[in-house]
């Protein structure tokens, strides 16, 4: 196999990537066909991606164990229009032999994780933007519109321009109650909502970070406009991966931007209202009145960062003005959370829980919010009406920023340091 | 489409996709025959019934940017514009307008020399705008997508091939 790869000297992990499979040397600005390990369909996007792969594509897919169909956005159903979609899906999936991942499975990308469909080196097209995720076991794993999807469906395969790279690196220890979405919103902050459009991100420096951690950080590649995220692959973390011998970072790598990020210096943020890099110190907004916080979403909604909320949370009470909403990332997170007490922690300290998805991520269901309202979420984006009103407002955070929150009703900062596994 | 008599709508930067076609006016909220008749509805109300096929848009940084409504290009396939040349395209817009085969071009400074209502002509296949006596040249799309074009779009194309165009010159 080795013997057939192309020259991949001084490419960068995207180049790398792109280059072994599309079985030919490709350099930014190239444009590479490659073979799609995963292309994801999420339930509001299916309807569209069946529709063009019957009526334009003759109905083929080439390899239907590599499409897999996640109903999750509104999950369950909130209406008849949505009921009748999943519905659609669901029999197409089973019809087709597709991977089907129903209600409750939870959150496609976490989902995904979980069942070992993403993995080092694969290509993984998803019908929403945040598949950057699969960047945290350095996939190549990128958003795109139902069109696309279906092409690499019936083809199996899709065309990508090469993006050019901007090297991330994190230098030195991170302190007190940083988390991984302090780092990420910190990296957005200074790379911009746009500085990273059409580009690769590549992490430099989270080698000791969790998987989950990675997941976070990757997850918010795009929110820089990036293609893709992709934490350079190795540590003790990468143990249940199987990493291929030409997947690391060349030195000698060509990178059309290097950003150097000071851990040692980060505090915890929030994201401001109503941008994603509108990233300020927790303390300049510490004593808003908060009516809902929610934890979840692909960015925050594993068990790591329930354990936090717990942490801050055993044996207290959330504030009587404010609304705790929890949704874990997948029935697999729920069921853990169950196992080790967690659950019943957060129970007792007053939390309402969800079924695994997305919740009122996109203010669609489950938590919408009213005008004049304020949430704290430990989501990735706080557009205006994201989760509801459009006089609603948004500020994203950690989940440990937000259980200190929900505690105090007010947008606080944890009292006591965590311990970060 | 004829090469001739091409007339440029010019816009600025940050063109978004509600710019486009705003999201009222989507095909399940007017219907699919006419949604097209709303393109520009905000900014240019006069474009969608004045534009002819062939015409280009010219268009500053970042157009495109915002929602991955693939409608909003598929209003101006509908209007057969020409192409659109701009400084830069927002990344999942940019390939909306190419799977939907609307030629897309990207420049520097072809953009600044473009003026609005200038009636100009255009070979899709070597890039070149003539205006008079002047002569611009625009970078020609990859071989890749002028082959895709060549068939009305990459959806077209793999249709009629079953590949990709990048994998038949290999
Ligand atoms: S949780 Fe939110 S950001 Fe993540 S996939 Fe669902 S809607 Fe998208």
């Amino acid at each position: 196999m080795n013997a057939k790869l192309p020259d991949l000297r001084g490419l960068t992990l995207s180049e790398r990537i792109l280059s072994v499979k599309s079985g030919k040397r490709v350099e930014a600005g190239d444009l590479a066909v490659v073979p799609v390990d995963q292309a994801m369909v999420v339930d509001s996007i299916a309807p569209d991606v069946i529709r063009i792969i019957e009526e334009d594509l003759g109905g083929v897919i080439q390899r239907p164990e590599c499409v897999s169909f996640v109903i999750d956005h509104v999950s369950p159903a909130s209406n008849i229009e949505v009921a009748k979609a999943q519905k659609e899906a669901r029999e197409y999936a089973r019809a087709r032999g597709i991977n089907l991942f129903d209600v409750g499975r939870g959150i496609c990308h976490q989902v995904l994780m979980e069942e070992g469909l993403a993995r080092p080196g694969w290509v993984i097209l998803g019908s929403d933007s945040h598949s950057t995720t699969y960047g945290a076991v350095c996939a190549f794993g990128t958003g795109m519109g139902a069109t696309d999807i279906a092409l690499a469906a019936a083809s199996g395969k899709t065309w990508l321009k090469v993006p050019e790279t901007l090297r991330v690196n994190l230098h030195g220890e991170r302190q007190g109650n940083v988390a991984a979405k302090d780092i990420a919103l910190e990296i957005i902050r200074r790379i911009t909502a746009d500085g990273a459009t059409y580009a690769a991100l590549e992490y430099h420096g989270a080698e000791t970070f969790t998987k989950s951690e990675r997941m976070t950080i990757a997850n918010l590649a795009v929110e820089a406009g990036a293609k893709v995220g992709l934490v350079v692959p190795g540590g003790e973390n990468f143990s249940e991966y199987d990493v291929p011998d030409w997947l690391f970072a060349d030195k000698d790598a060509n990178y059309s931007k290097q950003v150097d990020i000071d851990l040692n210096s980060l505090k915890p943020v929030v994201a401001a209202p109503f941008e994603v890099d509108n990233v300020f110190p927790v303390e300049s907004y510490q004593g808003t009145k908060v009516d809902q916080v929610f934890i979840g979403t692909c960015t925050n909604g594993r068990l790591d960062d329930l354990h936090i909320a717990a942490d801050i949370l055993k044996g207290r009470r959330v504030a009587e003005t404010t609304r705790l909403l929890i949704i874990p990332a997948s029935s697999q997170v729920l069921e853990a959370a169950v196992a080790d007490g967690t659950f019943a922690t957060l129970l007792a300290a007053g939390a309402i829980f969800g079924t695994p998805g997305c919740g009122p991520c996109m203010g669609r269901h489950m938590g919408v919010l009213a005008p004049g309202e304020v949430c704290v979420s430990t989501s990735n984006r706080n557009f205006i009406g994201r989760m509801g009103s459009p006089d609603a407002k948004i500020f994203l955070a950690s989940p440990a920023v937000a259980a200190a929150t929900a505690l105090a009703g007010e947008i606080a900062l944890p009292e006591s340091e965590l311990v970060y596994a | 489409m004829p090469d001739q008599n091409r007339r440029i709508w010019k816009f600025g930067d940050g063109i978004n996709t509600d710019d486009i076609l705003p999201g009222k006016y989507a095909p399940f909220m007017v219907g699919e025959e006419k949604f097209q008749s709303y393109a520009f509805a905000h900014l240019r109300p006069e474009f969608a019934a004045q534009v002819k096929p062939g015409d280009l848009l010219v268009g500053g940084r970042n157009w495109g940017l915002g929602s991955s409504r693939e409608y909003a290009p598929k209003a101006l396939k509908k209007l057969q514009i020409g192409g659109i040349i701009a400084k830069s395209f927002a990344r999942i817009h940019y390939r909306n307008l190419l799977n939907l085969g609307i030629p897309v071009f990207e420049s520097e400074d072809v953009p600044e020399l473009l003026n609005e209502g200038d009636n100009v002509t255009f070979d899709l296949g070597t890039g070149v705008i003539i205006r008079g006596a002047e002569q611009f040249q625009l970078r020609p799309a990859p071989e890749f997508l002028q082959e895709a074009l060549k068939e009305g779009s990459i959806l077209a194309y793999y249709k009629k091939y079953q590949r990709f165009p990048g994998e038949s010159y290999d």
